[in-house]
C-alpha cells in the first residue's frame, strides 16, 4: 500500500509536468486513482470499437499500446505531447505494474524508494493493426517488441533477463547469433488482392541467421542451432540441414547493425505445416503469456480457421541512439492473419475484435513500455469524451450524414494501392523427365526501374540446367547443386523497367531418387521454396531511437524513407517420378537373378570343356 | 573394296545429317535408352556453361565428362554434329582395317595349320574360304554405321560415339601391332570411362602372340615384353590425367567422373540393371552390392583370358560385350559397338544354339522401351516395374547373345582339334556335352 502511494506521488508529478508542457486540459486531473485508472479501461474504448463502413485500404487502422491524449486543435503541440508523454509513461508504467501478478519485475519496483528511477534495460510494446483489405477481407497484425539493452559482441556474460525470454537470450549467447529470423506461415499472401504484407514471408517455415565471426565450425553451429530452435518453437527445424541449406552471397543483408557478421545461412522448409502446436510456444515468449494485452485476441482456433496464417520472429542488434554508441537487441514478434470475413459475415463488410478473434481485450499487458493509443480512419475531428463513475472514456463520433466519413471507396473507384513488385511462379512442360520453371516478376510503378536481387534455392533432385537460363540479369551468381549434399543456389541482379513483365525461365530435369529418400505420399510431389526478390535499394532502419508506430517500419512513409521489403513468389509443387515402393524385395531378386545367369554361363563355359556324352559313365562334376 | 567403304560412309553420314536436320533431334536426345548421365551431351554444353560463368564444371553433379573431353569441345562445340558424324565414321574405318587385318591373320594361321595338316579330315566343312571372309570387313562396317543404335546415339550426340571411336582406334592400333599406340589409346579409353581397363589383357596377349613370344612365366621376353607394354599404358594414363589436373588444377574430376561411375549416385533409369536395383536397395547393403555389381565387369577378366589366350580379338568382343551390359551407365551405343563384331563371327553360325529367340527378344525389347517409358513417364498408366522388367529382359537376352557366341567358339575350336563328327567308343554318333 506504501509503495501505492509512493507511485502514485511520483504519478502526480509527472503529470502534472506533461499537462505543463501540453497544454492540455484535463477536467479529471485531480483524482490520481482514476487517472491511473483510466491507462487501464481505456482498452474498453477500443472493445466498443466496431466500424459498419468500409475505412480507405490505403491507410491502416491502427491500435497501438501507448498512452495519447485526445487530439487537440493545434498539430505542432501534439507532436511535443505525444513525445513527452511517452517519455514520461516510461516511469509511470513501471509504478503500474502490481507486483503480485509478475514475479521478475520486483527487483525494478525496488528502485521506486529513491526517485527519480534509473531507465529501465528492458523494454516491451505490443501493437495491432487492422486492416480492412481491398478484397473485404481483414488483415490483422500483432507486434510484440522487446528492446534488451545487453552487448553481447563485447563478452558480457548475461545472467539474469527480465523481459527478454531465456531460451532465445541463451540461444543466441551460445550459438554467437548476431541476427536471426524465423517464420512461419500458413497459406499463401495474395499481393495482386491484398497489396504488400507489413512484413512478407514464404509459405512453410523459414529460418535465416547470422552468426558472428567467432564461430568456428558453421557447420555443427548451424546444426545445433537448428535443432535448438525446432524444440524452442516446436517445429520441424530439425529437417534443415546441407540440402535445402544456402548461403546466399548478395540477396541477404544484415538487417539490423552488423558487427562481425561472418556467415550468413538461409533454409526454407515450404512443406512445413504450421498449426497451433507452434502458436503456443510462440506465444509463451511473450513477457505476459497469452494472459492479459493483445495476446488475449489468440485464439488458436479462429486464427487457424484464417485464409493466411503467418508468425515470426526477429532478432536484431538495434542502435539506441544516432550515433550508434550502444547497442541493443531488437526482438520483434509478429503474427499476421488474414480473416475471410467478407463471406462468413454474409457479403458486409464489418468487422470487430469479437467477430475475428472471439475474444475482447481485457487488460493490457502490465509489463509494456507505454499505454494505449487508437487511431481511427478516417479521422474525425469529434471526440466526445464522458466520464461514468469517475470513468473517462473517449469516443470518436462520426457525423453519418457527410459522404466523407464512409471514406473513399476503392472497390468501386477500383485503384486499390497496387503493390509496385510482385510475383508469380509456375512449372512448364508435361511428363515426368524435364521440366521448366518460368518466374515472373513485375514492377508497377509507372516510371521508376528497380535493380532487384532474385535468389532461387532448388533442390538437387530438379537438376537445373544452367545453359537453358533465359533471364535480362546483370549479373548471376550460381552454384550448382551436390546430389543429397546441396541445393542449386541461384541468385540473379535484374534491372526491373518501369510498368514491365520480367520473365526468367530454366529447364530442369527430375531425378529418380531412392525409395527411401521419398517423402510420405510421394505422389504428391515435392514442394520447392518460393522465388525471392529483394529490390536492392531498400534496407531496413537500424535505429530505434525514433518514436514511432512498430509498424511504420514495414512501408515507406515517405518516398525515400528506407523499409523492409522482399517478394516472394508461390512455391511450386513439382511431381517426381516414382519407383514401386512395394518391392524392393522382388527387385533384388530378379535383378540378382539375371547376373546369376550372367554369371552361372560365364562361369560354364569357363570350367567345363566339350566332352563326348558316354551313356555308361556317368561322372558328376565336382562343382 | 573401298568403293563400297566409301559409298557406305556416304550413306551413313546422308542418314545422320538428314536426321539432324528433322524434328527427331530434338526428341532423341531426351530419350534414356540413348543418353546416360555420363555422356549427355546436354550435359557436356551445361559443363561449357558452367566454366563460361566461371564456375567449375565438377562443383556440381550435372557434368561427368573428363576435363579433356570439356576442353575439346571447348573448341569444336560449335561442330558438334559434324565431330559425331566423324567419330562414327572413323569407328568404322578404324573396325574395318582392324577387321580386315585380323582375318588375314586367321586365313594365314588356318593355312600354316591345314599344311601342316593339323585339322581332322572331317573338318573342312569348317575352314573358312577367302570368298566367305572377303565381305566380312564390310558387313562390320555396315553394321556399326548403319546401326540403329548407333545412329541415334549419334543424333543425340552421346559422347558414347567418341569413346568407341577410341576403343575402335585401340583394336587397330594392337591388330596392327603398334603397341605404343596401342597402349595409348588403350589409356585414353580408361580414362574416358574406367572399364576398358580389362581390355589391357587381349591387347598383351595379341601384341604378345605377334610378335610371337609365348605366354611363359619363365621366359624374360615375356616379362620384358610385358613391364613395357603396362609402362607404356600406365605413363600415358598418368599424363593423361596430370594434363586434366593442369588444365583445371584440381583433382575435383577424379571424384566427379570416376566415383561418379563407380559408386552410382544418380538413378535415372537407362537400359542396365544398375538403376531400379539401388533405387530400390536397402541403405545398409548398398556398398556390399554395389562391389558386388561393379566387380562382374572386371570378374571375368583373368578366367577369360586363360581360356581365349589363343584367340586375343575374340577376348576383346567378350570383354567389350561384358563391359556394355554390366557397366553402370550403360546406352545403345554400347551395345552398337560389340554388334558391329557379329559379323566377324559369321562361322560360329551353325554352332549357336539360341540365337532365333535372342535377336527376336532383343527386336521385341528395343520397341517396348519407348513405349513402356512413355506409359509411365507421361501417360501415368504403367509404373517403373514394366520399364525394369524391359530392361531385365533385355539385358537377359544380350546375356544369352554373348554365352551363345561364346559357347560356339569353344564348340567350333573343340571340333577344330577333335574332328566335327564324333563317335562314341561303341562307333554311334556321340553328342558334345560340356563338363
Amino acid at each position: 500500500m506504501l509503495a501505492f502511494v509512493l507511485c502514485g506521488l511520483v504519478y502526480v508529478f509527472v503529470t502534472a509536468d506533461v499537462q505543463e508542457t501540453n497544454q492540455v486540459k484535463d477536467a479529471e486531473g485531480q483524482t490520481h486513482a482514476v487517472e491511473e485508472e483510466r491507462q487501464w479501461e481505456a482498452t474498453e474504448v477500443e472493445t466498443n470499437l466496431s466500424l459498419t463502413d468500409t475505412p480507405s485500404d490505403n491507410e491502416a487502422d491502427h491500435v497501438q499500446t501507448c498512452d495519447r491524449p485526445p487530439p487537440p486543435p493545434a498539430k505542432d503541440e501534439i507532436q511535443e505531447a505525444a513525445e513527452e508523454v511517452r517519455r514520461d509513461s516510461l516511469e509511470t508504467n513501471i509504478v503500474d505494474v502490481p507486483s503480485d501478478k509478475v514475479d521478475h519485475v520486483s527487483d525494478t519496483k525496488k528502485t521506486l524508494d529513491d526517485p527519480p528511477p534509473p531507465p529501465e534495460k528492458d523494454r516491451f510494446q505490443e501493437e495491432l493493426v487492422i486492416r480492412p483489405l481491398h478484397s473485404g477481407d481483414t488483415y490483422a497484425s500483432f507486434q510484440f517488441r522487446t528492446l534488451w539493452d545487453t552487448d553481447f559482441f563485447r563478452g558480457n556474460k548475461v545472467l539474469y533477463y527480465q523481459l527478454f525470454p531465456k531460451s532465445l537470450g541463451q540461444v543466441i549467447s551460445k550459438f554467437s547469433v548476431s541476427e536471426l529470423h524465423i517464420s512461419f506461415t500458413q497459406g499463401y499472401w495474395r499481393t495482386m488482392q491484398w497489396g504488400q504484407p507489413f512484413l512478407p514471408s514464404p509459405p512453410g517455415a523459414e529460418l535465416w541467421e547470422w552468426c558472428q565471426d567467432t564461430v568456428t565450425d558453421v557447420d555443427i553451429a548451424w546444426k545445433e542451432l537448428t535443432n535448438v530452435l525446432s524444440g524452442i518453437v516446436c517445429a520441424s527445424l530439425n529437417f534443415i540441414d546441407s540440402t535445402n541449406t544456402v548461403q546466399p552471397s548478395a540477396s541477404f543483408k544484415p538487417l539490423g547493425v552488423g558487427n562481425g557478421n561472418a556467415f550468413s545461412a538461409n533454409a526454407v522448409l515450404p512443406r512445413e505445416i504450421v498449426c497451433t502446436e507452434n502458436l503456443t510456444p510462440w506465444k509463451k515468449l511473450l513477457p505476459c503469456g497469452a494472459k492479459t494485452g493483445l495476446a488475449v485476441l489468440m485464439n488458436s482456433e479462429k486464427v487457424f480457421h484464417s485464409s493466411f496464417y503467418s508468425q515470426a520472429l526477429h532478432i536484431t542488434p538495434v542502435c539506441q541512439d544516432w550515433q550508434c554508441k550502444s547497442t541493443a537487441w531488437e526482438l520483434k514478434r509478429t503474427l499476421n492473419v488474414v480473416f475471410d470475413l467478407h463471406s462468413s459475415g454474409q457479403g458486409k463488410r464489418e468487422w470487430s475484435l469479437f467477430k475475428m478473434f472471439s475474444r475482447t481485450l481485457t487488460e493490457a499487458c502490465p509489463l509494456r513500455h507505454c499505454g494505449e493509443q487508437f487511431e481511427l480512419s478516417p479521422a474525425t475531428p469529434l471526440l466526445s469524451q464522458a466520464v461514468v463513475l469517475g470513468d473517462r472514456r473517449t469516443y470518436s463520433v462520426y457525423d453519418l450524414t457527410n459522404q466523407a466519413t464512409f471514406g473513399q471507396m476503392p472497390a468501386e473507384s477500383g485503384d486499390m494501392l497496387r503493390p509496385l513488385l510482385h510475383g508469380e511462379r509456375y512449372v512448364a512442360g508435361y511428363g515426368l523427365p524435364t521440366g521448366e520453371i518460368h518466374t515472373l516478376v513485375y514492377n508497377h510503378h509507372t516510371y521508376r526501374a528497380f535493380p532487384v536481387l532474385l535468389l532461387d534455392t532448388v533442390p538437387w533432385y530438379l537438376r537445373l540446367y544452367i545453359h537453358t537460363l533465359t533471364t535480362p540479369a546483370i549479373y548471376i551468381h550460381y552454384q550448382p547443386s551436390k546430389d543429397r549434399l546441396q541445393p542449386h543456389l541461384l541468385e540473379m541482379l535484374v534491372q526491373l523497367p518501369p510498368n514491365s513483365v520480367t520473365e526468367v525461365t530454366v529447364q530442369f530435369e527430375r531425378a529418380l531418387l531412392k525409395w527411401t529418400e521419398y517423402t510420405p505420399d510421394p505422389n504428391h510431389g515435392f514442394y520447392v521454396g518460393p522465388l525471392l526478390a529483394v529490390p536492392s535499394v531498400v534496407a531496413m532502419d537500424t535505429n530505434s531511437t525514433q518514436e514511432r508506430p512498430l509498424f511504420s517500419s514495414f512501408f515507406p512513409c515517405k518516398e525515400e524513407s528506407s523499409y523492409f521489403m522482399r517478394v516472394y513468389t508461390e512455391p511450386l509443387l513439382v511431381n517426381l517420378p516414382t519407383p514401386d515402393f512395394s518391392m524392393p524385395y522382388n527387385v533384388i531378386c530378379l535383378t540378382c537373378t539375371v547376373m546369376a545367369v550372367g554369371y552361372g554361363s560365364l562361369y560354364n563355359l569357363l570350367t567345363h570343356t566339350f566332352q563326348v556324352e558316354e551313356p555308361g559313365l556317368r561322372c558328376v562334376p565336382l562343382l | 573394296m573401298a568403293a563400297p567403304l566409301t559409298l557406305l560412309l556416304i550413306v551413313a553420314v546422308t542418314i545422320r545429317a538428314v536426321l539432324f536436320r528433322s524434328s527427331l533431334a530434338e526428341l532423341i536426345p531426351e530419350r534414356v535408352e540413348v543418353v546416360s548421365p555420363l555422356n549427355a551431351w546436354k550435359r557436356v554444353v551445361e559443363g561449357l556453361a558452367l566454366l563460361d560463368l566461371g564456375v567449375s564444371p565438377y562443383a556440381g553433379d550435372v557434368f561427368h565428362e573428363t576435363p579433356l573431353i570439356i576442353y575439346f569441345f571447348h573448341f569444336v562445340s560449335d561442330y558438334a554434329e559434324i565431330v559425331f558424324m566423324m567419330a562414327d565414321a572413323l569407328t568404322a574405318v578404324a573396325l574395318y582395317l582392324a577387321v580386315k587385318d585380323y582375318n588375314k591373320t586367321v586365313f594365314r594361321k588356318q593355312k600354316y595349320a591345314l599344311e601342316a595338316e593339323r585339322y581332322p579330315l572331317d573338318c573342312l566343312e569348317l575352314i573358312r574360304t577367302p570368298k566367305e571372309m572377303y565381305y566380312i570387313p564390310l558387313k562390320v562396317a555396315m553394321f556399326y554405321l548403319l546401326n540403329p543404335f548407333t545412329i541415334l546415339s549419334c543424333v543425340a550426340k552421346s559422347t558414347c560415339g567418341l569413346n568407341n571411336a577410341v576403343i575402335a582406334l585401340f583394336i587397330l592400333c594392337t591388330v596392327k601391332g603398334s603397341s605404343l599406340m596401342s597402349a595409348i589409346f588403350l589409356a585414353l579409353a580408361t580414362y574416358q570411362s574406367i572399364y576398358p581397363l580389362t581390355l589391357f589383357a587381349p591387347a598383351l596377349l595379341y601384341l604378345l602372340q605377334r610378335l610371337y613370344i609365348p605366354v611363359n612365366w619363365q621366359r624374360s621376353s615375356f616379362w620384358l615384353f610385358t613391364t613395357q607394354y603396362t609402362f607404356m599404358y600406365l605413363g600415358s594414363l598418368c599424363v593423361m590425367v596430370c594434363l586434366s589436373f593442369f588444365l583445371l588444377s584440381s583433382w575435383d574430376f577424379l571424384s566427379s567422373v570416376y566415383g561418379f561411375i563407380l559408386s552410382v549416385p544418380d538413378l535415372t533409369p537407362n537400359i542396365g540393371l544398375f538403376w531400379y536395383f539401388f533405387a530400390e536397395m536397402f541403405e545398409h547393403f548398398r556398398l556390399f552390392f554395389i562391389c558386388v555389381f561393379q566387380i562382374n565387369v572386371f570378374f571375368y577378366t583373368i578366367p577369360l583370358s586363360i581360356k581365349l589366350k589363343e584367340h586375343p580379338i575374340f577376348l576383346i568382343f567378350m570383354q567389350i560385350a561384358i563391359i556394355s551390359i554390366f557397366k553402370s551407365y550403360p546406352t545403345v551405343g554400347d551395345i552398337a559397338l560389340y554388334m558391329a563384331f557379329l559379323p566377324a563371327w559369321n562361322h560360329l553360325y551353325r554352332f549357336l544354339r539360341n540365337i532365333f529367340l535372342v535377336s527376336v527378344v532383343l527386336l521385341a525389347c528395343s520397341t517396348l522401351f519407348p513405349v513402356l517409358w512413355h506409359l509411365w513417364i507421361y501417360a501415368g498408366s504403367a509404373n517403373s516395374n514394366f520399364y525394369y522388367a524391359i530392361t531385365l529382359l533385355f539385358n537377359v537376352a544380350q546375356i544369352l547373345l554373348v554365352s551363345d557366341y561364346f559357347y560356339a567358339y569353344l564348340r567350333r575350336e573343340h571340333h577344330l582339334t577333335h574332328g566335327l563328327y564324333l563317335k562314341r567308343k561303341d562307333g554311334s554318333e556321340a553328342t558334345l556335352v560340356l563338363k
